[in-house]
């Protein structure tokens, strides 16, 4: 139904904050984009730059081939589902969702078959007549969810909206607003500071950090190859292993004199990193080849069911590594490392990937 | 924990008791004076009981017109009181809410010079600024008139003050929702500011109908015809220096009449906000 296109889009705040520095992203019709990023990197902004709530300082905002730059959120034809829902507590459910289509003039009996079909997609229709305050968290959010539904407009934005939820329900509506959006065919764009949440509902990612996009792409490419230490100690739970190198470009050694054993592919490198599931752990002393070996110290071990995480000490810092089922290491134990060569990730001295 | 032994409940509804009679008793002595003739009331001891001239000398009050007063009924009285207290209590709410809906709602040069500007209001009180305020009636030719009474009296910092105050828990995320839905200002500022403020709007309508009903330096100064008295003006003029012209029994009745609609209003007002109370929503 409609693409949404930011380019060069900055956000500069009276006194001279900075908020978006320049931000370019392209979405696709139907397409789901997730803007991730720590608090303060200027997503929720730049969310609100779509949808017309904040001003555009410089760039232009496109939905459906047109700049809405100097247009209001009225008019850009969005709907908006907020952290803390903001329905309107003196409203009934009905009303809270037929509110937006009243205003727009659109005939009673239409709102009506409206509000109706909307509310049974999401099995609204025994909480019509209740206030939002009657209601549970997770009502809450179907209303808030509904009042952006019924109108049906062409893009849906999604600011932090199970933030508030908890675990389980939280869970259960990412599943749901992930078919939501398939089925409805509405392209959105949607803030979480949840990388769990990003990596499971996002068509397309895009990691930010401090006002700029690190990273733009398809969440398992971006798992698979960050391009900086940024978004790859930012994606993944529990992070990227990430250990300075130091030394020439022939014999790396990490930061407590350990030598890697192999070169790096670019020797401009000076981090490397791996991801706790693509280490092993071993109590033979024999060396590998083509592998990166760490004598390691068990400093903790994280039982979580259907595997455990163990902290280590190692090559002058602390890594965890993924095992599946039950550890046999202990806290105090001496063991090694291994995480084959391909699986390694190299960041230069700017924190850009090399490979 | 407390009135849990029957001594306790004794002591307690004791002190409520006496608390309850030394508040009521000058009513109730005010309501035994007005059912006497004047006679009597001069004679003392006054009775503690009723009287039986009830009927005669309310309806005299209400109908007949009062001699000292020029003729003037208490029901014309009432009348003038109650425009000058409605005209008061609604036209500083009205005028209250729309500024702090402008002051908190709108971004505007000088916004907050003119919050400033009308909190600074609130260290002028009508008494200070009384001379000014009754030569600009004076010219204006509202002497004497509803207006005169209420317009003087209709901007209020306090009232402003608290929808202000009101307003500023209003989360922003309300306002941007009904911004995405469509909802210009007049349209947010009628269906979803004046719905959430009704309790507010309830009690501030209360304190300021009473605050309207009792004022007294004010009229007292812009009324000069017997007529466009208020209540509490005609009860002063009503009571002469010397006892034997004062028709104290009139002056009871008046009395008793005049605070009537104040209690009418927070009777019934009370009901209406105390079911805001608990439905309480935001």
């Amino acid at each position: 139904m409609a693409t949404v296109d930011l380019k060069d889009v900055k956000k500069v705040y009276p006194g001279g904050v900075e908020a978006v520095k320049g931000v370019s992203i392209a979405i696709p019709d139907k397409e789901l984009c997730v803007l991730v990023g720590p608090s303060g990197c200027g997503k929720s902004t730049l969310l609100r730059m779509i949808a017309g709530l904040e001003t555009i300082s410089a760039g232009t905002v496109a939905i459906d081939g047109k700049v809405v730059n100097a247009i209001g959120p009225t008019e850009r034809d969005i709907a908006m589902v907020f952290q803390n829902y903001a329905l309107y507590p003196h409203m009934k459910v009905y009303d809270n969702m037929a509110y937006g289509l009243r205003n727009r003039g659109t005939p009673k009996d239409e709102i009506d078959s409206r509000v109706r079909s909307t509310a049974k997609v999401l099995e609204l229709s025994a909480l019509l007549d209740r206030r939002p305050r009657e209601l549970s968290g997770g009502q809450r959010q179907r209303v808030a969810m509904g009042r952006a539904i019924v109108r049906n407009p062409k893009v849906f934005l999604f600011d932090e909206p199970l933030s508030n939820l908890d675990a389980k329900l939280r869970g259960q509506m990412r599943v749901e607003i992930k078919n939501l959006q398939r089925t409805l065919g509405v392209t959105s764009v949607y803030v979480t500071h949840d990388q769990l949440e990003a990596m499971t509902l996002a068509d397309i990612l895009v990691v930010m950090n401090a006002g700029l996009v690190e990273q733009t792409g398809a969440p398992l490419d971006i798992y698979e190859k960050p391009a900086s230490i940024f978004v790859a100690s930012f994606i993944g739970a529990p992070p990227m292993n990430l250990l300075a190198l130091t030394g020439s470009s022939s014999g790396k050694t990490l930061a407590d004199g350990t030598a890697i054993g192999f070169a790096p592919p670019e020797t401009k490198a000076t981090t490397l990193g791996f991801r706790p599931e693509d280490a092993d752990v071993t109590f033979n002393a024999e060396a590998l080849s083509g592998a990166l070996v760490l004598p390691a110290t068990v400093e903790a071990v994280e039982p979580v069911g259907a595997e455990s995480f163990l902290h280590c000490a190692a090559g002058g810092s602390r890594i965890v590594v993924r095992v599946s089922g039950r550890a046999t290491a202990k806290p105090g134990d001496q063991l090694r490392v291994v995480a084959k060569s391909e699986k390694l990730h190299w960041f230069d001295q700017a924190g850009k990937r090399v490979d | 924990m407390i009135g849990q032994s029957p001594l306790r409940t004794f002591i307690a509804h004791a002190v409520l008791i006496l608390g309850i009679l030394i508040v009521t008793f000058p009513i109730y002595y005010t309501f035994v004076a007005s059912t006497h003739t004047l006679q009597t009331i001069l004679r003392p001891p006054l009775p503690l009981l009723p009287g039986g001239q009830l009927w005669n000398n309310y309806s005299e009050a209400l109908f007949g017109g009062i001699g000292r007063i020029g003729g003037v009924s208490v029901g014309r009285l009432l009348l003038n009181t109650s425009i000058m207290a409605l005209g008061v209590a609604v036209g500083k709410i009205f005028i209250s809410i729309l500024s702090a809906y402008a002051i908190v709602f709108f971004r505007f040069p000088l916004r907050m010079t003119f919050f400033w500007l009308i909190f600074i209001t609130l260290m002028l009180p009508v008494e200070v600024r009384i001379l000014p305020t009754y030569k600009v009636m004076v010219d204006l030719g509202m002497i004497d008139t509803y207006a005169g009474l209420i317009i003087p009296l209709i901007a209020s910092a306090t009232a402003t003050l608290l929808f202000r105050q009101f307003f500023m828990t209003i989360p922003g995320e309300l306002v941007e929702a009904a911004r995405v839905d469509g909802a210009g200002p007049w349209r947010f500022f009628f269906d979803i500011l004046l719905p959430l403020s009704r309790t507010n709007i309830a009690a501030l309508f209360v304190i300021l109908f009473i605050y309207g009903w009792t004022q007294y330096l004010w009229p007292l100064l812009v009324t000069n015809s017997n007529d466009m008295n208020t209540i509490v003006i005609a009860l002063r003029k009503m009571v002469s220096f010397a006892d034997a012209d004062t028709e104290w029994h009139l002056v009871m009745v008046t009395a008793m009449l005049a605070i009537v609609p104040p209690i009418l209003v927070v009777v019934l007002m009370q009901r209406w906000f105390v079911r805001g109370l608990v439905e309480s929503e935001k």
